[in-house]
């Protein structure tokens, strides 16, 4: 509603319709960014009925945690032995392929855990989120729950939003300690680096505060914002087939851009110089 | 306590609506934006009583009962369920309105989730207190009215269609509701399923004595069941009256509707140029 212009009447001046539909397009973005906010209070406010019938949470934790772990371990997996084959190349060339456990630690524990698993968890809960809440909303799930008195903003939508911030920090630990057994496998285990090395370099030059607790903060924030993407775009889908699929690859797009600016954003505040 | 305080409120809606009608609309008017759906209309609907709304596709014939549910609000009139205006109720009052109201919506709208037990329980299990063991009772006897109580454990992924709005049925019964809207029953039915469905809102409406709403553009069915039908065009009610006589009404666009005729004031051709004139043209 909010980008209406009006079409006809400056149709003598069509150098300035590239600007028009700039504008609008740019409406239409901020209305859409102020809807997702009122649907995210409208959430929060539902919250409190949700603590008592914590089983509806568990169940949702169940569908985008633990149904999210093998993609989440296989990529890990992955994620660990590349980096430890190149940073071990790189490294032997300055001799200081002792230096393998921090390097493989700090690069999973600080970046990648959290972004790739936020990623990840897009690809594969974010998109059932929506997917789910759109297809509840175009079947008339949502609207007869509603005229059975239950608002499914809080019966369905705040349970799910819940599972998923407690879920993605869970789902990222999991992605850095995966990926960390994978660098040690190719790193210690193919390629000879010292045991002790690896492991007490990687003890004395990982914070826990500085780079831990930093990580799962970056994870508690994608977590929030992939779930919520999710959500809302599910419940804010046309509710056709066609309006079904729109809306989740809007939540993969939108989610995973938004996971790393934010993971820009959170990066400069967290170790930036400036 | 509840039950108490429940016959109280019926007493209320008793007093409350006048003339015996549950649910009435006077002069509503509505749209969806600019676009006009429904232009003044009013329609009674008499307690204990099935009622039609009858009328071509795209009428606003689920808008209506939105607007009787309370999901949409009327731009111009007055939407009274059990005397009470439904536009003017606050939410913790709509939401105790519509407990008391069933809706059965066009798809059944089941709970892919849940299954048929789950889903029949799922408002007693929101809405009451009650010991696991007495909702047990209470599902099984609501499946039982609609014949479906061997196929509780099914998912409704597994359900015919009109099995499916068979179950529907009886979860919107399960709050014994005192007005119940069905949306469509018979579209899409096979004849026995039909024949059941039909039986069931008749039978569900005499012996739990509700009062039933049905929105519908099958003819046949409709006024086998209804006491009263009120047909609905271009926003207007263009007729109304028992069924029999609707029959022998004079409209001609009434008779058109109820006689299934392809051509009369709702012309077959959609509108077009001249025929041979468009031929030439190419
Ligand atoms: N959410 C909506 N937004 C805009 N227009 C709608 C919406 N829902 C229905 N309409 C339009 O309103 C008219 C009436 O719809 P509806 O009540 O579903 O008709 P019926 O149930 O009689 O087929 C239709 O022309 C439809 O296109
Ligand atoms: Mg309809």
């Amino acid at each position: 509603m909010p980008a209406r212009g009006d079409a006809g009447r400056d149709a003598s001046v069509p150098s300035l319709a590239w600007l028009r539909r700039l504008g609008r397009r740019v409406l239409a973005f901020c209305s859409r960014l102020g809807r997702a906010n009122l649907f995210i209070l409208r959430v929060l406010a539902g919250m409190p009925s949700v603590i008592p019938r914590f089983h509806l949470v568990m169940a949702q934790i169940y569908h985008v945690g633990v149904l999210s772990l093998a993609i989440i371990v296989f990529s890990a997996l992955n994620v660990g032995m590349v980096l430890g084959l190149q940073m071990y190349n790189t490294l032997v060339n300055f001799d200081a392929e002792s230096a393998l456990g921090p390097v493989v630690a700090l690069s999973l524990v600080r970046e990648l855990g959290p972004v790739v698993a936020a990623l990840l968890f897009a690809g594969r809960a974010g998109s059932a989120l929506t997917a789910e809440i759109g297809l509840m909303k175009a079947t008339e799930q949502l609207s007869s729950m509603e005229m059975m008195a239950v608002d499914p903003v809080r019966r369905i939508v705040a349970p799910r939003l819940l599972a998923g911030v407690l879920a993605m920090p869970l789902l990222a630990i999991i992605f850095c300690a995966v990926g960390i057994g994978g660098g040690y496998f190719v790193g210690v285990g193919l390629l000879g680096v010292d045991e002790g090395a690896f492991w007490s370099q990687m003890q004395d030059q990982v914070d826990w505060s500085e780079d831990v607790v930093n990580g799962i903060i970056k994870s508690v924030v994608f977590g929030v914002v992939v779930t919520w993407i999710a959500v809302f775009e599910g419940y804010e889908s046309e509710p056709t087939a066609e309006g079904v699929s729109r809306a989740t690859t809007r939540s993969v797009v939108y989610a995973s851009l938004a996971v790393l600016f934010l993971d820009f954003v959170l990066t400069a505040l967290m170790f930036g110089a400036f | 306590m509840r039950e108490g305080k429940r016959d109280a409120d019926n007493e209320a809606a008793l007093t409350g609506g006048r003339h015996g009608n549950l649910v009435e609309l006077h002069g509503v008017t509505f749209g969806y934006g600019m676009r006009c759906v429904l232009d003044g209309v009013t329609l009674r609907f008499r307690r204990g009583c099935v009622t039609a709304i009858m009328g071509p596709s795209g009428t606003g014939k689920t808008t209506l009962l939105r607007l009787i549910g309370g999901q949409l609000k009327a731009d111009r009139g007055q939407v009274l369920v059990a005397g009470q205006d439904v536009g003017r109720l606050d939410r913790e009052a709509l939401y105790e309105l519509r407990k008391r109201m069933g809706v059965l919506f066009q798809s059944g709208a089941l709970f892919t989730g849940l299954d048929v037990f789950d889903n029949v329980a799922f408002p007693l299990r929101e809405h009451t207190r009650l010991p696991e063991s007495m909702i047990r009772d209470l599902v099984l006897m609501k499946l039982q009215a609609v014949g479906l109580r061997g196929a509780r454990h099914l998912m409704p992924g597994e359900l015919s269609g009109g099995m499916a709005r068979r179950v529907a049925l009886a979860r919107a019964i399960a709050l014994d509701p005192m007005v119940i809207m069905y949306d469509e029953p018979f579209t899409g039915q096979d004849p026995i399923t039909l024949g059941v469905i039909m039986k069931l809102i008749r039978l569900l409406n005499d012996s739990l004595g509700l009062t039933s709403i049905i929105v519908s553009h099958d003819v046949q069915e409709v006024a086998a069941i209804s006491d009263y039908v009120y047909l609905l065009s271009g926003g207007r009610v263009v007729a109304e009256g028992t069924p029999r006589a609707l029959r022998e009404t004079a409209s001609p666009w009434a008779r058109q509707f109820l006689g299934g005729l392809p051509d009369g004031p709702v012309p077959f051709h959609y509108p077009a140029p001249d025929y041979a004139a468009d031929l030439l043209a190419g």
